[in-house]
């Protein structure tokens, strides 16, 4: 029973499959069977933030979860933000106000803020921090990413007022 | 660190799920959230010998209400109630909590069987759920029972639960229509564990106070009713001194922890404080259903 | 056309790879047949290894090697004592003593704090390794554990390191002026005792080491997440018997290093070795639990000050004894330490100091350099000093700064101690007394404050202003060095043993040599944190690559410059005199069309036939320079905060803030700042919230990141920025260092912001961290 159990799990739009035995946290599974590096591993006990995916179209830290538990699960990682060679614009308001320095905890932080933008699409400053105290940041000490949180709102809100980029499901919805 | 090896079930009813933790006596661990139960398996201080997945049993995760009661189904997530128009409705002092609880991706996983059966002494679901009263529905060998919240929580991490049974639904009696609350809470951080905290909620009738209910998290080593400071408040009414007493008294009442997040000392006087602010809070904001 | 792009807040070349997932840290680089290591860690602070039993361990399925220290002490000498050596400038005019031991790979005869390692599995899977550490049988006879810098100093002490007879790893003493007649005629004196506590830099990625080693060439790589890469393959080759030549480092993307990545550790040796050994490549990525209990720590400093003041609160003189508690092993030696005394009088004109150190081991985690090493320390005491001086004399805090400050018009000061390179410090240029107006004004001015704290004290609120001053010695040697080669492609390629962990530098160098070579910084490649592609390299620490990197990049261009010209010359039969860089290409003053571009110059001097180079020069366009600064040059700034505090429950709010610096000339505003949000964060961090605790036993209290509480967010606020550009007269550029400072003032400015809200209870907060329960005892004592 600790055995080794396939996994069939659709990433970023793709179906994928795996093997790996139930005690595979979710993260190595992501990083190590499926070569999806761009998902970091911080702490291993859900604070940093480090590890945060869309599971089913909302943020869940993945070293929290083991990979089986993925089976049949729609999951987007930081690799399925951007539209080929086009960012996504939270990824372009992190680059234009300098919001990611050592670049660990931003696969993480971008999750976490698209996904506090999907309940709270135009929020204050405060409320962002708030949203983004979900991810450690040593780097930066959040100025320039409460900025870029911020301005990816307005840019999000402008391309589709009425619906969210990522639809429940995970996937890049285009605006009708 | 990874976590250590163990079976793995994933069964498709809470009766599976019971046969199996019946059969491996205690070395068994449901796995609900999993924001509690797997960073203690990261760290190797859990090594279950399996995992009984709960998250692919159907009709786990409704909610409720009825008689006066709003009823989840264990599975419920956190994330879900936050948004749910039920509990804004019926139980605002719930939503309200939720606010304190860790993080929104968290919150996307955890669950409110979970948070219970947890019983983490410094969560804010069980303190809300002894501020309203309420009982869970416990599936086992034997069959079902209920349990009600001054009976389930026994100590730190601990409930009345037998390692072989399984919360199912989590019923709370709605916050009574037109009371007030409100949640004091003293943590390092947003989002930390409370060091302290102080659920207040009020129904008053004029200058009088009908119902007063006021319940911990953080301080002792469970979330307890501080009825005494209750009773102070009904009896007395909501004036300065009414509440000052009723602070003063729920201080003595309760039973602090000392840990190096605080002193016993500083958790009794975060006590009084807190009663205090939250009962003023609640008059004050007088949210309320 | 020559557009300036030093100065620009270009977009980082960094950040798509980084923003895209594409990012390559060591966790993420992939080996073939490479097998994974997990270290075994001692549970207790001290004790005697009686015996390490690895069977069960290594019958563990996977596990490919199992070792203990007493079997690897036989194999591989130990790591130098001292990793960071101070010059003989310095060891021959400042009085000291330093007695530093030896670190082994694996501990092999006692355990000297929980968590030293001491032995390491190999497995086909991190999981397996792990499952096999836990079947590892220690059997240790426990010792008493020296949990205190100042018990380690008593007699009686047990020895954390037997041979050395003592636990003092170093002492030094400096002065300047005569204290002792100097306090003892001044008409005020005060004394305190000062403790800024134990915390760390708690990178986001913790650290991690790969290596292979080639059986065929018999040489080795490793990749590690280090701030050094020279220093590693340096100890890796001396330890291994190996020409440096054959070994080779580098560091890929690296998530933060703060200094605690910036000098070798036992593992840098320990997984080399290993891949040697088994023919395989071996990886170790540490977890965060092993990061808290291995990865240095830093600060925990105890100071006795006494400070002589007149009546218009003039520091006359200031004499300071302190300990520093290092823990088991000291491999940055009286560095840090050193920084303290260095820093001590900070901007202020102080004519008698006398300060002493010493260095104490303890069982606990090494401490080494973290983000302002050792200045912050001093900052906390200079600055809780001159705010007890304010009060004692019942002036404004900033006054007092003001009265005491080194004015613009006293530059170049003589600070009359010597810096830890051995040369006497030399305030090189800048305004503090401005900076600290800047600030002030930043925060909404002092006399508007007083008003506001004043309405809300009457309604029951109290808010504080704090201030916090500093300099820096920021671009320190002793060297670094820069090859600058012109490609055929025309590129522009630099490469150096600096190393990044998140700085930008791909993109401010980028900026520097566009400059330098008049091309696009699209045309110029940077390539750091690699041993191959230079001979000799300092790394990245003490906020000085961006001084040394610029110097040394300047330097090797201006002679490449040289040579570039005359082969160019060559081609367009005309004096090297007549020719400017231009436009990607080298050309005729004064004629556009006659220009040849560098891709073509890159071609001409190749060796061989048909080349284009005139007789006399050598063949190749490149270049190497080592830039040996003269000294340090200072950076300053003034950091002002405004908090709020609520007494009753402790909590404190950061409701303004503020900082005022001087980095010299800037390369890029923008990621500057990103630098000082950053440090002041970790500064906000130690100042109230980050702390390693030990209980009496040796027991490190915090294992995770929920009991090491790093900032998020909603605990820091937002920061108000002014700038002044002070040239350095030391480097061609001008610039400064900045990538420290903003670390070293927030736990001075904040905890004299506490200290103004609760002056009305008359209370002191002289150590770190400012808890929320200290705040409600302190209140509460008062009170009564």
């Amino acid at each position: 029973m600790s055995d080794a159990v396939d996994i069939r799990l659709t990433v970023n739009g793709q179906a994928r499959e795996g093997r790996c035995e139930p005690r595979k946290l979710l993260v190595d599974f992501l990083r190590e069977e499926l070569g999806l590096t761009g998902t970091h591993i911080g702490c291993e006990h859900g604070i940093c933030g480090a590890c945060t995916i869309f599971y089913n179209g909302e943020a869940a830290r993945s070293c929290l979860m083991f990979a089986v538990q993925a089976d049949g699960a729609e999951l987007v990682t930081v690799e399925g933000l951007a539209n080929g060679e086009e960012l996504h614009p939270m990824q372009q308001a992190f680059h234009e106000h300098h919001a990611l320095q050592c670049g660990f905890c931003t696969p993480g932080m971008l999750i976490a803020a698209l996904d506090y933008l999907k309940i709270n699409p135009d929020p204050s400053e405060d409320e962002i921090r708030e949203g983004i105290s979900a991810v450690l940041c040593r780097c930066t000490g959040y100025v320039n990413i409460v900025k870029a949180v911020k301005a990816a709102a307005v840019v999000m809100r402008a391309a589709a007022p009425h619906t969210n980029p990522l639809s429940a499901s995970g996937e890049r919805e285009e605006p009708a | 660190m990874k976590p250590a090896k163990f079976d793995y079930y994933r069964p498709a009813t809470i009766d599976e799920a019971v046969a199996i933790l019946e059969r491996y006596q205690g070395e068994a661990r449901v796995l609900a959230g999993g924001q509690s139960l797997v960073p203690m398996m990261n760290f190797r201080l859990a090594t279950p010998a399996a995992i009984v997945d709960l998250n692919r049993i159907p009709g786990l995760s409704d909610i409720e209400a009825a008689d006066g009661f709003v009823r989840f189904g264990a599975m419920t997530r956190q994330r879900q109630l936050e948004f749910a128009p039920l509990v804004t409705d019926k139980l605002p002092l719930l939503r309200e909590a939720l606010r304190w609880v860790g993080h929104l991706p968290t919150r996307t996983r955890g669950t409110i069987g979970g948070s219970i059966a947890n019983a983490d002494p410094a969560a804010e679901i069980p303190m809300v759920f002894q501020a309203l009263g309420g009982e869970v529905v416990v599936r086992g060998p034997r069959g079902e029972r209920r349990v009600m919240a001054p009976d389930l929580f026994t100590g730190p991490l601990t409930t009345s639960l037998a390692s072989d049974e399984i919360i199912t639904d989590v019923r709370f009696a709605a916050v009574p229509p037109g009371a007030a609350f409100a949640i004091e809470e003293f943590a390092r951080r947003k989002g930390d564990f409370a060091i302290a905290a102080i659920a207040a909620v009020l129904v008053r009738d004029g200058e009088r106070c009908t119902v007063a209910r006021l319940a911990t998290a953080g301080i002792g080593p469970v979330p307890v009713r501080l009825r005494e400071a209750e009773v102070i408040l009904e009896e007395r009414g909501l004036g300065e001194p009414a509440i000052a007493a009723a602070a003063e008294r729920a201080a003595e009442l309760v039973e602090p922890m000392s840990d190096h997040n605080a002193s016993a000392d500083y958790r009794r006087h975060l006590t009084g404080v807190l009663t205090r602010r939250a009962v003023l809070k609640a008059i004050k904001d007088g949210n309320h259903v | 056309m020559a557009e300036r792009h030093i100065g620009r807040s270009l977009l980082r070349r960094e950040d798509r790879r980084l923003l895209t997932g594409r990012g390559q840290f060591i966790a993420d680089l992939e080996l073939p047949r490479m097998l994974h290591a997990a270290f075994v860690r001692s549970p207790v602070a001290h004790a005697r290894i009686r015996s390490v039993d690895l069977s069960a361990a290594a019958a563990v399925p996977g596990v490919a090697l199992a070792l203990s220290g007493d079997e690897l002490v036989k194999l591989l000498p130990p790591l130098p004592d001292t990793q960071l050596s101070l010059p003989n400038k310095w060891t021959s005019h400042v009085e000291h003593e330093f007695h530093n031991p030896q670190q082994p790979g694996l501990a092999h005869d006692k355990v000297r704090h929980v968590g030293e390692a001491v032995a390491v599995i190999v497995a086909e899977s991190r999981y397996a390794a792990e499952d096999a550490t836990g079947l590892v049988s220690l059997d240790l006879d426990p010792l008493p554990a020296v949990v205190s810098a100042e018990a380690a100093l008593a007699p009686d002490a047990p020895l954390v390191h037997d041979h050395l007879r003592t636990n003092l790893f170093g002492r030094f003493s400096i002065a300047k002026g005569d204290v002792g007649p100097a306090m003892a005629a001044a008409p005020h004196r005060l004394q305190r005792r000062f403790y800024h506590h134990r915390y760390a830099a708690m990178p986001i990625e913790c650290r991690g080491v790969a290596a292979l080693y080639d059986a065929r060439t018999d040489a080795i790589t490793i990749w590690s997440s280090t701030q050094v890469v020279h220093w590693v393959r340096r100890e890796v080759a001396a330890i291994l018997g190996m020409p440096e030549a054959r070994v080779r480092c580098l560091a890929l993307d690296v998530g933060g290093g703060f200094g605690v990545k910036g000098h070798v550790y036992p593992e840098d040796l320990v997984i080399p070795f290993l891949a040697r050994r088994l023919g395989r490549p071996v990886r170790w990525i540490e977890d965060r639990h092993e990061h808290l209990q291995s990865a240095a720590h830093s600060r925990d400093q105890l100071h006795e000050v006494e400070v002589g003041f007149d009546n218009d609160g003039r520091i006359l003189a200031l004499r300071d004894n302190f300990i520093l508690d290092c823990g088991a092993w000291n491999p940055i030696g009286g560095g840090v330490p050193y920084n303290t005394a260095a820093h001590m009088t900070g901007p202020y004109r102080i004519d008698n100091l006398a300060v002493s150190a010493h260095t104490a081991a303890t069982n606990k985690v090494p401490n080494t350099a973290y983000r302002g090493a050792g200045r912050p320390e001093a900052v906390f005491v200079m600055e809780r000093i001159v705010d007890l001086v304010a009060g004692q004399l019942g002036f404004e805090p900033a006054e007092v700064r003001r009265r005491n400050m080194i004015g613009a018009e006293e530059m170049p000061y003589r600070a009359g101690i010597l810096y830890r390179d051995g040369e006497p410090i030399v305030y090189d240029g800048g305004d503090y007394p401005a900076a600290l107006r800047q600030a002030l004004e930043a925060i909404g001015g002092v006399e508007a404050f007083r008003q506001r704290q004043r309405e809300a004290r009457e309604g029951g609120r109290h808010l504080g202003l704090g201030i916090g001053c500093y300099v820096e010695g920021t671009g320190v040697g002793p060297f670094e060095g820069a090859t600058v080669r012109i490609e055929p492609s025309g590129k522009v390629y630099v490469s150096s043993g600096a190393c990044s962990q998140g700085q930008g530098m791909e993109t401010i160098f980028a900026q520097v040599v566009a400059d330098a070579w008049r091309v696009a910084p699209e045309d110029v490649v940077i390539a750091l944190a690699d041993t191959a592609a230079i001979t000799a390299g300092s790394g990245t620490f003490a906020s000085r690559s961006t001084v040394t990197l610029s110097a040394a990049i300047h330097h090797a261009s201006e002679r490449l410059r040289e040579k570039a010209f005359a082969i160019a010359g060559n081609l367009l039969e005309c004096a090297p005199a007549d020719l400017e860089l231009r436009d990607g290409g080298v050309g005729v003053v004064g004629v556009p069309g006659d220009t040849v571009s560098l891709s073509r110059l890159a071609h001409a001097a190749r060796p061989g036939w048909d080349h284009g180079r005139p007789p006399g020069v050598d063949a190749g366009l490149k270049e190497t320079h080592y830039w040996e600064p003269p000294t340090v040059t200072w950076s300053y700034a003034v950091h002002a905060a405004i908090v709020e505090v609520d007494p009753e429950i402790g909590r404190v709010t950061i409701d303004k803030y503020a900082v005022a610096h001087d980095c010299g000339v800037v390369v890029n505003p923008l990621l500057v700042e990103g630098q000082i949000a950053g440090g002041t964060t970790q500064g906000i961090g130690g100042a109230l919230l980050e702390e390693l605790p030990y209980d009496s036993e040796g027991q490190l209290l915090a294992g995770s990141l929920a009991d090491y509480l790093v900032p998020t967010a909603s605990d820091v606020p937002d920061m108000a920025m002014a700038h002044q550009h002070t040239p350095s007269p030391l480097n061609p550029l001008g610039v400064k260092g900045v990538g420290e400072g903003g670390a070293v003032a927030p736990p001075a400015a904040i905890a004299n912001a506490i200290c103004d809200a609760l002056s009305p209870f008359g209370v002191e907060f002289n150590a770190t961290p400012v808890k929320p329960e200290q705040i409600v005892t302190a209140v509460r004592a008062a009170r009564k």
